[in-house]
């Protein structure tokens, strides 16, 4: 057994350009080079991407689900940011 | 897949007692079909149960490299080889992602290899029989890889979003992995006599031990019902069971083979395929370790896990230097 | 020798080095250090068999006796097979395999860099898909010579033990014979006295980094390139063949 295991990075791929870079997966790897690497290796056998992001997973900040009420409910009365809160008569057009 | 950092929140949480109110509240959230992901409250069992059953699944495909690796040196012609290797590397890889859908669950893979060491995981029994013969490399693809993707396609929707996901990857690579090895089969069946008797020969000894993978009878099993309740299964180990078979015949039938069963026959009343008794002894001894091939295989994977452990080190004490010096 | 026999002796060689490589590679597979590592190591030996497969079907064309890859591969007896002796060398452990991958690709880069300039269209045409290949294999070798000599001292002791047992194996590759010749001037085919200076440069780069001491030039075996090969390469072919001989005839 290794005395501490590589450390987890998470992986992020682009899968086109114009596309964001999107949650794939993760890895372990000793350096952050390496991490680019496995991530290539493990992640893009099939050509899934075009570009890659490696992350340190311990780096990472997160919310914190225990306060989802608290943190996202405050953003779903406010419907009045949505173009369908509004009426338009018909008739008027390219609005 | 989130991370052992964020779990410590996890750790914490898991202290605090389930009440029948929580519990309550997450099987509703289950009913209602929605996803647990890592960080959300579960209850212990569950946890448990997840990292059980999705570490089982890795040990699976760790181990699953050694009975088709045998044959790579030995591959009848490149394009077989090719082929067998980019199967072997999914295996690998399919192992790597089933690993960190299990450490988003608060275990390391450091963890997770030492129970697969010391023979406290398990993996799947089918992986301790021998591949003998290049068409065994046939029927491990078509019935082995035939009767895990019955099995993994109910996965895809299980309700722990970090393994859904895994095997969402898992299933759309493993597409090509059964249709190989049906190929090689039919190769083999239109091949000489001598290929199609090899044929035979893999599919006598292959048989009994996929249907064993579905694991022990409803009546048995002793996780089925909670796992169903949680929606980590979704069909029970004889549903899947019988799927395999009723498909699996007919391709026998096509290939001209026949199924070591005297008592296979065609229900016409069910639609189904009656089949006799599996040997659940048989099952139990390779299950408890006494397989033809379990020494074996857990003694080339802990030597590999030996062999590497300089490696595996130098690459750290290496990347510590590096960054001290970038620190200074 | 005529130019289009030098040409397939050429590719044959070509092929057989990507071959017995990755023949190699094989046997380690299920056994690397690491999960991640073994993905890798996947990845390279399935280019070296695409590089092999495709020499041998390009080369199997050229002679016109209607060889294919497989008859190539599996049906020529072990002094048929002209790859250096480097590659056949048994795995050992993590280092010593992986000083024969970067041994080799340093030269392999540099050759295949050179092929794609030259004025036979098949050859450079794989020489280009081969050397995008072989440019990220060798950054991945070089960057575990750094790991291994830069690591523990028990790595870098033992990848310094497995540079100098490998290095008697470095000579042959840059050492011409008529058929290298022949495809320098018919083809401009590589110059194996710059890929020397290439490699050399590129191998002192990286061994230094590793902390590592490039080994002295003495004593050089030779004799793969032209069908001499070490005593354990028989049971490397023996295994490899042993269906096709088996079952001649055999489709799979």
């Amino acid at each position: 057994m290794s005395k501490q295991e590589w450390p987890l990075y998470e992986v992020f791929i682009r899968t086109k350009s114009g596309l964001s870079h999107r949650h794939a997966g993760s890895v372990h790897a000793a350096d952050d080079q390496m991490a680019l690497d496995n991530a290539r290796d493990t992640y893009t056998r099939r050509r899934e991407g075009v570009s890659l992001w490696v992350v340190r997973s311990d780096s990472i900040v997160a919310s914190d689900p225990a306060e989802t009420a608290a943190f996202f409910e405050p953003a779903e009365d406010k419907i009045y940011r949505h173009p369908t809160f509004y009426e338009i008569p018909d008739g008027v057009e390219n609005l | 897949m989130y991370t052992q950092g964020l779990d410590q929140a996890g750790k914490e949480q898991r202290e605090v007692a389930e009440t029948a109110d929580m519990l309550a509240a997450f099987q509703a959230r289950i009913d209602a079909e929605e996803k647990i992901e890592a960080k959300d409250w579960m209850p212990e069992a569950y946890r448990r149960t997840l990292i059980r059953q999705i570490s089982q699944h890795a040990h699976s495909e760790i181990i699953g490299m050694q009975p088709e690796g045998n044959w790579l040196t030995r591959a009848p012609s490149l394009k077989r080889k090719a082929i067998l290797l980019a199967k072997v590397q999914d295996e690998a890889g399919h192992g790597l992602y089933l690993y960190s859908a299990a450490e988003t669950l608060g275990v390391s893979r450091d963890q997770l290899v030492g129970d697969l060491l010391s023979g406290k995981a398990k993996y799947s029994s089918i992986f301790n029989y021998p591949t003998l013969s290049w068409a065994d490399i046939g029927a491990v693809g078509w019935l082995v890889d035939g009767a895990a993707i019955m099995n993994q396609i109910p996965l895809c929707r299980c309700s722990y979003g970090p393994y859904a996901r895994a095997m969402v990857r898992v299933c759309k690579e493993e597409s090509f992995h059964q249709r190989q090895g049906f190929e090689i089969m039919l190769t083999l069946c239109r091949g000489t006599d001598e290929q199609k008797a090899m044929a035979q020969d893999a599919l006598s000894r292959w048989w009994w031990p996929s249907l064993m993978m579905f694991g022990p009878n409803d009546s048995e099993s002793k996780h089925s019902a909670q796992s169903m309740a949680w929606k980590i299964k979704r069909f029970t180990n004889d549903e899947l069971r019988q799927k395999f078979v009723d498909v699996t015949v007919q391709q026998a039938e096509y290939l001209g083979i026949s199924v070591p069963d005297k008592d296979l026959r065609f229900d016409e009343s069910s639609g189904h395929h009656t089949f006799g008794e599996i040997d659940w002894q048989e099952f139990m001894d390779v299950i408890a370790g006494n397989g033809p091939c379990n020494k074996q295989r857990l003694e080339k994977r802990q030597a590999a896990h030996d062999d590497g452990a300089w490696v595996r080190e130098a690459a750290q004490a290496y990347a510590s230097k590096q960054a001290a010096l970038a620190a200074a | 020798m005529t130019s289009d026999e030098a040409l397939v002796a050429y590719t044959l060689r070509l092929a057989d080095n990507a071959l017995v490589l990755s023949q190699r590679m094989l046997e380690t597979v299920a056994a690397e250090p690491e999960l991640e590592e073994e993905l890798a190591h996947a990845n390279f030996a399935l280019d070296f068999i695409g590089q092999a497969r495709m020499l041998y079907t390009q080369a199997g064309e050229l002679e016109g006796q209607g060889r294919s890859e497989d008859d190539l591969a599996f049906m020529r007896d072990e002094n048929e097979f002209r790859n250096l002796l480097l590659l056949e060398q048994p795995n050992g452990h993590f280092g010593d395999a992986l000083v024969r991958q970067f041994l080799f690709e340093a030269f392999y880069l540099h050759l295949l860099e050179a092929l794609t300039r030259c004025t036979d269209e098949g050859l450079s045409a794989i020489a280009v898909r081969a050397l995008k290949e072989v440019q990220y294999h060798f950054r991945h070798s070089s960057q575990w010579m750094i790991r291994l000599g830069d690591g523990t001292e028990l790595s870098h002791a033992r990848v310094q033990a497995s540079l100098n047992n490998a290095w008697r194996y470095t000579g042959e590759m840059f050492v011409a014979d008529e058929i290298d010749l022949a495809i320098q001037e018919n083809h401009g085919g590589p110059d194996l006295a710059s890929i020397q200076k290439l490699w050399r440069r590129d191998v002192e780069k990286t061994v230094a980094e590793a902390t590592l001491t490039l080994p002295d030039d003495e004593w050089m075996a030779s004799g793969g390139k032209q069908g001499q090969h070490s005593e354990h390469f028989g049971f490397l072919i023996a295994e490899m063949q042993y269906l096709q001989r088996s079952f001649p005839g055999a489709t799979w």
